[in-house]
Parts: C-alpha cells; sequence; structure tokens
C-alpha cells in the first residue's frame, strides 16, 4: 500500500519502521530535517520536508495515490486539517491521532465529518491497556485476541512455582490444563520451549488459553489472584484523566498524585469520585503518608522516565503488589524488569499496534494475512492472528503432519464457541481463528506458517 | 567498518558486471572476430570471483554511509580494473594501463580513447566499449540494486554515494523500486533514440554503439570521425537533442509522466540548463558565421551539435572544433566546467551547483550593501538549508585543487598549457576530448603512464563527485574504531 505518514515523532518513525518492513510504501513529511535525516538514513522510506497542511508538500508526496494517510503530529488540530485535507485530495483512508480529552467526547461527530476512518487517542488507549494489566494483576503483559475469547499473558516464574524444574512433557496434566507455554524469555534469549524445557526461576512464560482457564493455572501455581482494589497514581497527565474514570468501571479506587496544583484542580473537577493529592511523586516522606504500603498496585506516569522508574522502584520496595511504569523513551524494558518494575506502559507502542492491525486489516483482500498482531517480549516475537479461509492451503490436515517454519507454533484455536490448544491431532478448519506466534520472524500471510506437509 | 559486508556487496557487483558482458558475448558470437575467447574468460573469471566473494558469511547486515561510501569507490575501482580484460585478452589493447585508461574512460561516461585506429578493432570489443558508458551513465551500482532482490534502507547510502548532484533523492518510497524505474526509463529512452536513428538509415550495429554512448553521456563512436564521420543532418540533430535530454534530471522525466510536466519545466536547473544552451549556440554561431564555415546554417548545425555534446560531457563531434576561433573554444571549455544537470548521466560541475554559486554571489553583494539584511537562498521555491549552500561551496574548492593537482602531474609530458588544461578539464568533467594534443581527432596514447594513471582516477573522481573516492585517502576511514 502507498502510506503517506505526517509527523516524523516517536510514533511516526516507528510506525514508518514497522510498515516499511511489511513492503509498503511509507512517505513521511515531516517541517523538522533532522528527525527526517534519521529517518532517511535508516529505512527505506521517502522524506519530504515540509508542511503536511500544504497541498503542495501532500501533491508532492503522493496523496492522490495514497491508500492511507496517517496524521501523526504533537497538534490534534493539525492532525485533523491535515486528514480533512489528505480525504478531499483522494487519499482512500485516513487516520489521525487526537488525544486532547475535550476532544475525546466529540470523537464521534469529529470521525463524521472528517471523513476519519480510525482515531487513535494514544492516552486512552494507554488508560485502558493499565486497567487490562490491574484486572490481571499477576500477569506482566495481557493481549486479548479472537475478540476476547483467547487471552495471552506474560508471567514470571517465582522459585515457589510447582512447575519449576520439571520438564514440561512431566508436568501433571491438572496444572497445564488447556493452556499453552508458548515463548519462555530467559535473559536474553526468546524460547519456544518443547517438551524438555525445564522452567527457572526468572523465566517469563507467556501463556495462552482461554481466560477463564488461565485463570485457574494462576491459582494452581500459586500466583495470586487477588483482586485489585485500590490503586495509587503519580503523574495526573491525560493517561491519568482517562484512567480515572476507566478504573471506576471496575469498581478500583484510585488516588492521583500531581505536582502541579492547577492541573490537581482541574482533575478535581473533572474526575470527582477520585482523590486528587497536590505533591511531588518521588518524594518517599509523602508517599509513605499516603500509606503507599497498603496499596494494591501503583502507577508512575509522569513526564519523565526517570521519574517514573525512581516512583516505581520505591513503590516495589514498599511492598506493593502490582507496579507499572511508564517509559517512552528507552527502548529496553528488560533492564526495568530488573529493577522489579512488574509492567512497563509504552504509549508509542501500544499507539503503533493498534494503527498496525487497523493497516494489515485494510490490506486483508488479499492472501490469507494476519489480522492482528502483538509484539511480545521487547518487540522480539510476535503474536499474530489469522482467520482460516479458502486460501489456506493446510486445512484439515492434523498438525502433526504439518512441517512449520522455524521458530514459529500454532498457539491456539478459536472455532465457534471452543478454543482448542492444539495437539498433534487437531485440524485447522475453515472459519477457524488462530493464533501463530512468532520469534524473531516476519510472517505475513497464514500460508507462510507451514514450509510442506509430512506424510 | 562492515568488511565482510563491503566484499560481500562488491561480489555481487561483479556479478552484474560479468552479466553486463553477456551482450559483448552475443555481438561478438555474430561476428566472429576472434574476441569470443576474451569474452567467455573474463565473464567466467567475473562470475566465479564474484560468487566467491558474495559467499563471504557476514556476522551483521547493516552498514552505514561510510560503509556505502567504500562499496561506491572500491566497486567503481574494480570494476574498471576488471572490466579491463576483454580489452587485453583479446589484444584489441595489449598495454594493461591503456585498457584500464580505456574502461575507465567508458564507465565513468568520459569518452577519452588511446586508440588511434578505432575500425578496425573486432565489434564484440567496440561494444562492450559503448556499453559500459551506457552502464556508467546511470550508475552501476544502481544496476545491482535494481536486480537485487533485496535492497533495504542500507542500499540508499549506496545509491546516495554513486549518484550525481549535491542532493540525490528516491523517486518513490522504495529503493529497489526508485532505481528499477530509473533504468525503466533510461533504457525506454534509449530505445527510442535507437528507432529514430535506424529510421534514418543507420545500420542496426552504429545505431546501438552511439545510442549506448549518447545515453551514457560517453561518447564512444564507432568510427574514427566520431558522429562527423556520417555527414549527415538527421544524425546530428537526432544524437544532439539525445545528448540534451540525456543531460536532464531524470527525476523530471518521472514527474511528467506522472502528469506533472507543468513544475518539470519550471524547474528552476533546468531553465538554466535550457537557457545556457541556447545562449552558448547564439554565440558560437555567431562567431563561427563567415569564418570557420561559410553559410549561418552551416555554422548553426555544427554549433548546436557541439554545445550539447560538451556541455552534457559526451564529448562527440561533427567537426574538428579545434580548428574553431578563440572565442568559441572558449565558450566550449566553460561549458565542459559546467556541465549537465543533477539526476543526469551527465558531468562535470552540474547546473544545479553553478547556480547556487551564483546565487551565493548575490546573497554576499546583497550583504555588503545591507549589512543586516535576513536573505535566504531558495531553489524551486524552497529555502536552501546553510549547510548545503557551504557544501556546494567546498565541493567547487575541492573540484578545483584535484584539478590542479591532476594538472600538475600531466604537465610533467611536456605538452602544451592548452592541451594539458583542456585534457585534465575533459577528464574530471568526464567530456571525453579536450583541444590540442588530446583534441577531438587527436588521441591520449602519447601521454605516459603515469598522466594515464592520473587521468583515469581524475575520471572516477569527477564521476563519484570526489567524496567516495576522497575519503579512501583519510587514514581514520581505514580504522576499526574511528575517532
Amino acid at each position: 500500500m502507498q502510506i503517506i505518514i505526517i509527523g516524523d515523532g516517536k510514533v511516526g518513525y516507528s510506525l514508518a519502521e514497522h510498515l516499511s518492513q511489511e513492503d509498503h510504501d511509507v512517505t513521511i513529511i515531516d517541517k523538522n530535517p533532522e528527525a527526517l535525516r534519521k529517518a532517511d538514513e535508516a529505512l527505506d522510506v521517502m522524506c519530504i520536508k515540509g508542511n503536511g497542511l500544504s497541498t503542495k508538500v501532500l501533491l508532492e508526496a503522493g496523496v492522490r495515490e495514497a491508500d492511507l494517510l496517517i496524521a501523526a503530529t504533537s497538534s490534534d488540530e493539525m492532525n485533523m486539517v491535515c486528514a480533512l485535507t489528505g480525504r478531499k485530495l483522494g487519499a482512500a483512508h485516513t487516520i489521525a491521532r487526537i488525544r486532547d480529552p475535550e476532544y475525546a467526547e466529540e470523537l464521534s461527530i469529529l470521525k463524521e465529518d472528517l471523513g476519519l476512518d480510525l482515531v487513535i487517542n494514544p492516552e486512552q488507549a494507554a488508560a485502558h491497556e493499565i486497567a487490562r494489566l490491574l484486572r490481571f494483576p499477576s500477569a506482566t503483559d495481557v493481549e486479548h485476541f479472537a475478540k476476547g475469547r483467547i487471552e495471552f499473558i506474560e508471567i514470571k516464574a517465582t522459585p515457589d512455582m510447582p512447575l519449576i524444574g520439571i520438564p514440561l512433557r512431566d508436568l501433571p496434566d491438572k496444572i497445564i490444563k488447556n493452556i499453552l507455554i508458548g515463548v519462555v524469555k530467559r535473559g536474553n534469549e526468546i524460547i519456544i520451549p518443547n517438551g524438555d524445557y525445564q522452567i527457572k526461576a526468572g523465566d517469563h512464560l507467556n501463556i495462552i488459553g482461554k481466560p477463564s482457564d488461565i485463570f485457574d493455572f494462576s491459582k494452581r501455581i500459586g500466583k495470586n489472584t487477588q483482586k485489585i482494589r485500590t490503586v495509587m497514581v503519580v503523574g495526573g497527565g491525560r493517561i491519568a484523566h482517562y484512567l480515572g474514570s476507566v478504573l471506576k468501571q471496575y469498581d478500583m479506587k484510585s488516588k492521583i498524585i500531581e505536582i502541579d496544583s492547577n492541573r490537581c484542580r482541574e482533575l478535581a473537577e473533572s474526575l470527582p469520585d477520585v482523590l486528587i493529592i497536590n505533591g511531588d511523586g518521588t518524594d518517599k516522606a509523602l508517599l509513605d503518608s499516603e500509606n503507599l504500603s497498603e496499596m494494591d498496585a501503583f502507577i508512575s506516569l509522569t513526564g519523565r522516565d526517570e521519574d517514573n522508574l525512581v516512583s516505581a522502584v520505591l513503590a516495589k520496595k514498599s511492598g506493593v503488589k502490582k507496579v507499572i511504569a511508564k517509559i517512552t523513551r528507552i527502548d529496553y524494558p528488560s533492564i526495568f524488569h530488573d529493577m522489579g518494575v512488574d509492567s512497563i506502559l509504552n504509549p508509542k507502542l501500544i499507539t503503533t499496534n493498534y494503527i498496525l492491525k487497523y493497516v494489515r486489516g485494510l490490506s486483508n483482500a488479499v492472501g490469507n494475512p494476519a489480522e492482528t498482531v502483538y509484539k511480545i517480549v521487547d518487540e522480539k516475537a510476535e503474536v499474530l492472528e489469522f482467520t482460516a479461509n479458502a486460501s489456506t492451503s493446510f486445512l484439515n490436515t492434523p498438525l502433526k503432519k504439518l512441517k512449520l517454519v522455524d521458530g514459529v507454533i500454532i498457539g491456539a484455536i478459536a472455532r465457534r464457541n471452543d478454543i482448542i490448544i492444539p495437539h498433534g491431532d487437531d485440524v485447522i478448519k475453515k472459519g477457524d481463528k488462530v493464533i501463530v506466534v512468532t520469534v524473531e520472524k516476519q510472517i505475513h500471510d497464514f500460508n507462510q506458517v507451514v514450509i510442506s506437509m509430512r506424510d | 567498518m562492515n568488511i565482510r559486508m563491503i566484499i560481500k556487496t562488491i561480489g555481487y557487483l561483479l556479478m552484474v558486471e560479468a552479466g553486463c558482458m553477456l551482450p559483448s558475448l552475443v555481438v561478438s558470437l555474430i561476428n566472429q572476430q576472434n574476441d569470443t575467447k576474451a569474452f567467455i574468460i573474463s565473464i567466467i573469471f567475473l562470475t566465479v570471483l564474484g560468487f566467491i566473494m558474495s559467499e563471504i558469511p557476514s556476522r551483521n547486515n547493516t552498514f552505514y554511509a561510510r560503509d556505502g561510501f567504500a562499496i561506491v569507490s572500491l566497486g567503481w575501482i574494480l570494476v574498471s580494473v576488471f572490466g579491463a580484460l576483454p580489452y587485453v585478452i583479446s589484444g584489441a589493447i595489449p598495454s594493461y594501463v591503456d585498457a584500464f585508461f580505456e574502461t575507465v574512460s567508458g564507465f565513468t561516461t568520459t569518452g577519452s580513447s588511446i586508440l588511434r585506429e578505432i575500425e578496425g578493432l573486432p565489434k564484440g570489443i567496440l561494444f562492450w566499449r559503448s556499453f559500459t558508458n551506457w552502464v556508467g551513465g546511470m550508475g552501476v551500482l544502481v544496476m545491482m540494486i535494481s536486480v537485487l532482490p533485496a535492497a533495504g534502507a542500507n542500499t540508499a547510502h549506496i545509491m546516495k554515494a554513486e549518484s550525481p548532484g549535491p542532493d540525490p533523492g528516491k523517486l518513490v518510497p522504495r529503493i529497489g523500486k526508485s532505481s528499477k524505474i530509473l533504468y525503466l526509463m533510461y533504457a525506454g529512452l534509449s530505445l527510442i533514440m535507437v528507432v529514430l536513428l535506424l529510421l534514418g538509415g543507420m545500420p542496426l550495429y552504429d545505431t546501438l554503439i552511439h545510442a549506448f554512448s549518447t545515453a551514457g553521456t560517453g561518447g564512444f563512436s564507432n568510427r574514427n570521425l566520431s558522429v562527423g564521420a556520417y555527414n549527415n543532418i538527421y544524425f546530428e540533430i537526432i544524437i544532439g537533442i539525445f545528448m540534451f535530454v540525456f543531460g536532464v534530471n531524470f527525476t523530471l522525466y518521472y514527474q511528467s509522466l506522472k502528469g506533472n510536466l507543468k513544475s518539470a519545466i519550471k524547474d528552476e536547473e533546468f531553465r538554466f540548463y535550457f537557457f545556457t544552451v541556447i545562449a552558448a549556440i547564439i554565440l558560437i554561431t555567431w562567431n563561427l558565421r563567415g569564418t570557420v564555415f561559410s553559410t549561418i546554417g552551416e555554422s548553426l548545425r555544427h554549433s548546436f551539435f557541439q554545445v550539447n555534446s560538451i556541455i552534457t560531457t559526451t564529448g562527440f563531434s561533427s567537426t574538428n572544433f579545434d580548428l574553431w576561433p578563440s572565442f568559441s573554444k572558449a565558450i566550449l571549455v566553460l561549458l565542459m566546467f559546467i556541465g549537465g544537470s543533477a539526476g543526469s548521466t551527465a558531468g562535470g560541475l552540474k547546473c544545479v551547483r553553478c547556480m547556487l554559486l551564483f546565487k551565493t554571489v548575490k546573497h554576499e553583494v546583497r550583504k555588503v550593501i545591507h549589512p543586516r539584511s535576513v536573505y535566504n537562498i531558495t531553489y524551486n521555491g524552497k529555502t536552501v538549508d546553510d549547510s548545503r549552500i557551504s557544501g556546494v561551496k567546498t565541493y567547487f574548492f575541492i573540484y578545483m585543487v584535484i584539478f590542479s593537482v591532476a594538472l600538475l602531474l600531466i604537465s610533467l609530458d611536456g605538452y602544451d598549457m592548452v592541451s594539458n588544461f583542456t585534457t585534465v578539464t575533459a577528464a574530471i568533467s568526464n567530456v571525453g576530448p579536450g583541444l590540442g594534443v588530446a583534441g577531438p581527432f587527436g588521441s591520449f596514447a602519447d601521454y605516459s603512464a603515469l598522466s594515464k594513471l592520473v587521468l583515469s582516477f581524475a575520471m572516477l573522481f569527477g564521476r563519484l563527485e570526489i567524496y567516495p573516492l576522497l575519503i579512501l585517502f583519510a587514514p581514520t576511514f581505514w580504522k576499526k574504531v574511528n575517532i
């Protein structure tokens, strides 16, 4: 597809990187030559210096033939006008990033009038992501597939788990019932475990299964699945704003600590049910006086990665069960896991994943491409969702007869109401939703998963 | 520096060169003039060597700007070193230094020759000689990128280092596709030219030779007297027009094909190029009338051909312009420096650089009159960054430095100043013939081996626009960790 991205910021760059790797023709427009230089040197994309609002620049970028225009500059208004102009000049689809809560409420009107196909609000998406993590506190990462019928979670193995040190094939059936350990991260290594694999403490296990089965599994391995009821949030930015209202729906009580008193007043006005505290979130005395150690969860969402990290480590040391930190700039989440932070939230990644998912949906017309893709374990592995259709070359063949590409496994199959954790005798039927896990591989089409059929 | 990756890429490049020899092999098979063996040996040698180099395992496949520069400069040197094989093996050019000079002159689209007697040589060899013009014009590495299936973002560094002009850009987002489009347009234009020459009654073999040399703006002919040998106005007009066409930035053709003819015509560089050509033709016609040629028509005919031939740095001749009056010769020498447009197959300083230099002068004058004035240099309606302007100034300076060094070394041979000056200009601007000893009907054969090597490198410096080759001489470039 011909894709134009306006705004070469964090999200724009990351989108361009992934989209060009997936064989789309990407053109980036930005006013800042420094940002463009980086993209021009590292990516196979075309860079145009100029204002994305200008018709001339858009035409130069080939907006008439463009299949998709993504407006991801730092300004909402700019994004809206860019998308509108792009649409009028002939872009087939438009996506705009609109993040101001004030606009967020009028979104449906805006979407229609501006001809937007998708609106992404990174902060709102991040808030929903946090809520998902809080509902499943033992997991460091939670993703949903097949409309929520299949869940994918990441759990860190601790020494007290009953499955430590036993080869997977010898694990009693009642522990590992109906779930699959898809990918394991040990140190910097990503492993697809086979029957001989023994889990060690410190491994990050990525588990696929039905939400209820995963819940049971966590209970059996002793990860507490106690519900989170109280949440402390440091940093009252936009994510905190959305999070406040989302948490209320899930019956969790929250308090937000914010350093700026004016912002506190605004938050108090828009979130009447949330306790707003004016103070410094890295100040231990303040956190203690707000009984940090009694909290079920702690989330640091300030604009500075360093502050977020300090507060998060502080919270973990005080005994908070679930600690989440927002990290925007740094791309190595594993460092932070080592420091005890349970989950890392990267709004850039969330936005990128969200848009990539949409783009893959658009290019759906030919062959059998992935419908949903999530990057997991530091973006080294991907979980993809496919729907088996007539073009799938291995329908109704028992899986044991298929030779899969190295580093690829079929994780789960959703067939009408059943969720199947596949074994050798299972087959893929037309219409099945299939979850595939890949490690350091680029798979775009379902048929690429299988090398050949074994007799 | 990722040395393994550089070797691997050059391995692919040598295999591409072997592929480029195949058409010449076919021609030699058809004509049976004992040069077949030379091509077969060269092709097998290049394929085997290239294959071995390309099979070197590389730990990581990324390379950066300097690796791209290294690939381009080392690649061009090696391609020239091995491209000389057919000449030597077939015995057409017995001395290796001469053969190397001829190959460099071919690939850099210079068109200078050490041969005195061209017409007696085997047809396969002459075909290869012109074909190097054609491949070198658009770029050997650009061809490699367009042929290789997996051209990643990395290869952008290679394309940038090889493509002429101060700011080479892509036509479309994907580098592989860009290079394919470039070669398609290039081949398409060459084909049109072949057809037009055939319609005028030129033999097929001659049309191919002249189309290749015109497209690459090289100027190798298969006739001793170049295009003048035919004494045919139709051929001169067609070749003249196509020389002009190949001196235009190819981006403009792409824009026109996409239906944006208007902005292509409005392009500042194109206008500069066009009006320079018109002005030069008028001045030379005026100067020649009544002295060298008796009629205005005859003067116009030769000044039209010669101006296009020189400004695009092709170097074909329709007549011996060495006999023209000084004023006309001076204009031609100035045109050698200006050269064609950026992003074309022509050499020289390039119109856009000259234009930016003029604009800088205007800017400086203004600064003197209004010391506090704020003034942007614009090009095609867009402000040009200061870094690009200073890049152009530095380029001009270094061009002159290379020119002076080459001139000093050539002067050791003891020829007259005009010959030496124009010979070096012709080499570094990739024109081909100069004046005096190396004039249109002269030859470079009499220069010493040292001078031939110096001129070869001057041609490479001119074609690759100096920097890729210059970094080879920077000591830090060769260090693994360079600070």
